[in-house]
């Protein structure tokens, strides 16, 4: 039987525009914070996993140089936006493999005022048509077969569980922004904690229907980063290390299996499922035991989907589950009590370990005025486009 | 001829179509050039055409996009008599009154642009029917 593993000590940036912070300065932050949260050095680390995708390469060598140069094993993750999941991961797997017994995960991003991430410009046209690519394109298919921005991409994923199911609309799609937005005004590291009217919501600019500008994740800078270690090493620890560890019940990390229509539109749902099954099988509970759950709501008709994907609800039933109020703060099932990526931001490679973050901070009692009271067990999801799914759930230590 | 199909599985004769490479194993279909199947791993593909006509099976009306990419326009999925295909929506206007699930839609062609040889490429879209 493999170890189980711990968070140890866990600590994220806030997010939003850090002006005079470099990746290295906001990885770093990140990372001392998790060490002394944990309270541990460098020194007593085994393994790294780290994270960025728009810094360029070699980002944990490079944040080596500045916490520490140790001489471990250095792995370098990129899975979209499931890449700090996948950093975590990285270090379960070596410390359930027994090769060491303490690790760190670090995922940076700095992200604001970068628009939007997809999508190719145009280049001047004239000159000859040439066969391009595995389509044998003579243009640019972005805008003339679909479209492929994020917020365009989403959009469909939830305009096609109302195809599916019915009972959604664009006026459901922004009462989830709400509820996130509101959810954001009680965390003092989101990005954005401004409260706004359905109406407001509804009104504001529309980058793709039904996706208007609130309901899109919010591109900005942050860090996050985990100490993590094994039973037996936490065993060794002091009573007051134990007593605020965080056990992580379930680690999975999943791709999108092949399905009719997966290579035309993404599907995000049979890998989120897939995920969320073996998760709960791993930490032998269900969805009715969570006392909260982040999970991956890069625009808000992500996460009606994900409502569905991680059983929460029916399936089927995810905007009747939604509009019972589950999912706010004060209802059933609490869903990104800390705003979420449409307010609190969404600094990529730092997202899939800021969300592990909130987690494990409301499982030690820690949340402050956010706090979901008695929160005992609790789930962080995270997509990569790709795809990659990330899903951790998380336990309050035994008292 | 002076036309070329935006994209390789466009087919321009009397009556364009689109044309999917299908794995003679498992019979699932794609549109690009492909190494192997995703499904079964099976190597051998034949071609099938793809029925003109389907179901709008999702959209979005996309108002905000990179430089160059004219907007609105409508992006979606057709169910193509059980085969997806990736297209816009054209010949209606783009807003939700116009453009709904589950509506019907045929495969119609659309210009891209004229090269300096006067070779013009022709795309397509769907059209409500
Ligand atoms: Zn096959």
């Amino acid at each position: 039987m493999a170890e189980n593993v711990w968070i140890l000590g866990i600590d994220m940036t806030r997010f939003g525009r850090h002006k005079d912070k470099d990746t290295l300065d906001l990885g770093s932050e990140a990372a001392l914070g998790a060490l002394r949260d944990a309270g541990v050095g460098i020194g007593d680390i085994g393994v790294l996993a780290a994270g960025n995708l728009i810094g360029g390469n070699g980002f944990g060598q490079l944040l080596q140089k500045q916490i520490g140069q140790t001489g471990i094993p250095v792995y370098n993750v990129a899975n979209a936006c499931a890449t700090g999941a996948t950093a975590l991961r990285v270090v379960v797997m070596a410390i359930k493999s027994g090769e060491v017994d303490t690790g760190l995960a670090v995922g940076v991003e700095k992200l604001s005022g970068a628009g939007l991430l997809t999508g190719n410009a145009r280049k001047e046209e004239g000159g000859h048509w040439v066969r391009d690519g595995r389509y044998g394109a003579v243009a640019p298919l972005d805008g003339r077969v679909g479209t492929e921005i994020m917020p365009g991409v989403f959009a469909q994923i939830g305009m096609e569980y109302g195809y599916k199911y019915g009972g959604v609309d664009f006026e459901l799609f922004a009462r989830i922004s709400e509820k996130n937005h509101a959810h954001s005004t009680l965390n003092p590291k989101a990005a954005y904690q401004k409260r706004f009217t359905l109406d407001e919501i509804m009104n504001d600019v529309m980058i793709a229907y039904p996706n208007t500008r609130p309901m899109c994740s919010a591109n900005c800078d942050g860090a996050a980063a985990a100490v993590l270690v094994s039973e037996t090493k936490l065993r060794t620890l002091s009573l007051e290390q134990q007593r605020r560890a965080v056990k992580i019940s379930a680690s999975v990390l999943t791709s999108d299996p092949w399905t009719e229509g997966c290579q035309v539109l993404p599907d995000i749902n049979t890998l989120t499922r897939r995920a969320a099954t073996t998760a709960y099988e791993q930490a032998g509970i269900g969805p009715a035991d969570l006392d909260l759950v982040e999970l991956h709501d890069c625009f808000a008709t992500a996460e009606l989907v994900h409502y569905d994907n991680l059983g929460l609800c029916e399936p089927g039933g995810a905007a009747d589950f939604f509009r019972s109020g589950a999912t706010w703060r004060d209802g059933s099932t609490p869903v990104n009590v800390s705003g979420g990526l449409q307010s609190k931001g969404h600094p990529v490679s730092a997202t899939g370990i800021a969300n592990v973050w909130e987690v494990a901070t409301h499982l030690r009692g820690e949340a402050g005025p956010r706090q979901i009271e008695g929160a005992r067990v609790g789930l962080a999801h995270v997509i990569g486009l790709g795809s990659a799914c990330g899903v951790h759930v998380l336990e309050r230590a035994a008292a | 001829m002076s036309r070329m199909p935006l994209v390789d599985y466009l087919v321009l004769d009397d009556e364009p179509h689109l044309v999917a490479a299908e794995c003679t194993a498992c019979g699932a279909r794609y549109f690009d050039r492909r190494s192997a199947c995703a499904h079964c791993g099976g190597v051998e593909f034949g071609s099938a055409d793809v029925p003109t006509e389907g179901v709008l099976t999702t959209f979005t009306i996309v108002q905000f996009a990179a430089a160059g990419v004219e907007v609105p326009f409508v992006a979606g999925v057709v169910d193509c008599g059980g085969t997806s295909v990736r297209g816009n929506v054209v010949n209606t206007p783009p807003d939700p009154e116009h453009v709904t699930l589950g509506m019907r839609v045929r495969l119609t062609t659309v210009p891209v642009g004229t090269d300096s040889a006067g070779i013009e490429a022709v795309g397509y879209g769907f059209e409500p029917v």
